[in-house]
């Protein structure tokens, strides 16, 4: 009897004890969203959000630019990336055992490891030199490499998931193989290849490094790829680092959309793996 | 015997060294159904997907031997146009999970790009889901995805999925192995109404299934088909020792 007692009273020590710990890991993020929603909520209003930064001294202003910048990046990035992942993800699954499939997946998790800035420093080496200047274009391209491996992962790893037997009965009508591919198995998988994309957008919208050199930022209002444009994190930034009180209120803004922005595609992700989820 | 559909001559099938069937020539009668029985493992699932060609999408498989369809050497023919013409029908019941039960018995026109315009379309899913006996059951909800429906009438859609494009031969690949025994005896009622128009040549280690629904009988051993010949006499009055030993559940 003594030893059940023992027993139950080191399992609910264990139970605490694990409820405690995880509370403590959730802390440090909702003071984080908390903190920045504080901050940055009091700040936004009409006119933040649709006009430019004012010059220093002048009070007002907005982030408009960097809210169009950011978009114009990640529409620049998904745009290289989303084929391209997709693709190399089909491949992976497909063909396994193929040399290319082995390559790509060592330069996935290789690629997923390398710090962000060594990617800018190259997206500025390779492209920002070669066209002589600072531009939107070279900001998604240098983008588009930070997304790739989670796009090219998160399709290979749905793929993976998908039953033979679907291939086999497409095979077993007569239907050739591109449209089995195209229109039983990449449907089949499309709840998780947009979860990686969601996933890999959301990763990029924040990234700060890699548009040091290459989007370089803009305080005005550009919709020309082939110039700098502004982005939300490097508005962040430049106006957290600089000295101006206005200028920390803005930095502050900006964060709190661009954490409601993360934050929405997070959970949209979540939607779409719940809602599009395909029983087989 | 009457008109043959479908002729092995020599017959062998391998995966890379491994020869999973040995030199097998038979013949299968046009209308009827043939039952291929035979232990686990003892090659009836890998001789059933020579016949439409399914074997060779595995890694190192490859075969032996000649197969003939009306007299046409199979492996000189598309492989797309051959499993247009021979069905099949897997142990899993494997509807696209993607479209409707509409779309997926009119799968095998629409994404091989035929298109028979919606009136046409409409009356082949019509004739196929009665074929298959699902129907009734699924008139209504024709626009639900395929994935909605219970395992039996899942498995009756792939039937009306293989039956759509009008084959001349339907391979079914233990049919009835995943379901239940009400859904099972729904399945085995169709394929003996399916002769019609198709043959069906159906794998089985279920030699009760054999008798209740074959014709023809065929009875694999160790990649060796040991016996072939009328479903009855076969039951009745075995030639071989082995197959004896295996339709009185000594083996297998």
């Amino acid at each position: 009897m003594k030893n059940i007692e023992k027993r139950k009273l080191k399992n609910s020590v264990f139970k605490y004890s694990t409820v405690a710990i995880a509370i403590l890991a959730l802390l440090p993020l909702f003071f984080i969203i908390f903190y920045v929603f504080r901050k940055g909520l009091p700040v936004i209003n009409w006119e933040f959000l649709t006009s430019v930064p004012k010059s220093i001294g002048e009070s007002g202003g907005g982030i408009l630019n960097a809210m169009v910048g950011t978009l114009m990046l990640v529409i620049i990035a998904s745009a290289i990336a989303v084929p391209i992942g997709i693709f190399a993800g089909v491949l992976i699954s497909e063909h396994p055992d193929n040399i290319i499939s082995k390559m790509l997946n060592l330069s996935v998790e290789i690629l997923q490891g390398i710090p962000s800035i060594v990617i800018g420093l190259i997206g500025y080496i390779w492209i920002v030199r070669q066209m002589g200047h600072f531009s939107a274009l070279s900001g998604g391209i240098t983008l588009s490499i930070m997304m790739l491996p989670m796009i090219i992962k998160h399709t290979k790893e749905t793929l993976e998931l998908i039953p033979d037997t679907l291939k086999e009965s497409a095979y077993a009508l007569g239907i050739p193989y591109y449209n089995t591919l195209l229109k039983v198995i990449l449907p089949s998988g499309l709840s998780g290849i947009f979860t990686g994309i969601l996933l890999g957008l959301a990763r990029i919208a924040g990234e700060t490094a890699p548009l040091l050199f290459t989007a370089f930022g803009n305080s005005y209002l550009n919709v020309d790829i082939l110039k700098p444009v502004a982005a939300l994190p490097l508005l962040i930034y430049n106006y957290a680092t600089s000295p101006y009180q206005e200028w920390h209120k803005i930095s502050w803004g900006a964060s709190c959309i661009l954490v409601i922005f993360v934050l929405t595609l997070n959970i949209i992700s979540r939607l779409v793996i719940k809602k599009w989820k395909i029983k087989y | 015997m009457e008109n043959k559909i479908l002729k092995t001559e020599g017959l062998s099938a391998f995966y890379n060294e491994n020869e999973a069937v040995q030199n097998v020539s038979v013949s299968f009668p046009k209308n009827e159904i043939t039952a291929i029985m035979g232990p686990s493992g003892c090659g009836k699932t890998t001789f059933l997907r020579c016949l439409n060609r399914m074997h060779e999408l595995t890694d190192g498989a490859s075969i032996d031997g000649k197969i003939l369809l009306n007299g046409e050497n199979l492996n000189e023919l598309e492989p797309i146009k051959v499993r247009r013409q021979i069905g099949m029908v897997f142990q899993h019941p494997n509807p696209f999970p993607t479209m409707s039960i509409f779309n997926n018995v009119i799968a095998g026109y629409k994404l091989n790009g035929i298109d028979k315009g919606e009136e046409e379309f409409r009356w082949i899913v019509e004739k196929s889901l009665k074929e298959a006996g699902l129907w009734e059951e699924v008139k209504n909800d024709l626009h639900k995805k395929g994935a909605s429906l219970s395992g039996g009438q899942k498995q009756r859609l792939c039937i009306a999925r293989a039956l759509a494009i009008n084959p001349e031969i339907i391979l079914m690949d233990e049919p009835t192995s995943a379901l239940d025994p009400v859904a099972t005896k729904h399945i085995e009622e169709l394929i003996g109404n399916l002769t019609k128009n198709v043959t069906v040549i159906l794998v089985t280690h279920n030699m009760s299934q054999a008798g209740r629904v074959s014709d023809y009988a065929m009875f694999m051993y160790l990649g060796e088909m040991m016996e072939t010949g009328n479903t009855d006499k076969m039951f009745t009055n075995p030639k071989k020792e082995i197959t004896e030993k295996f339709l009185t559940g000594k083996i297998g």
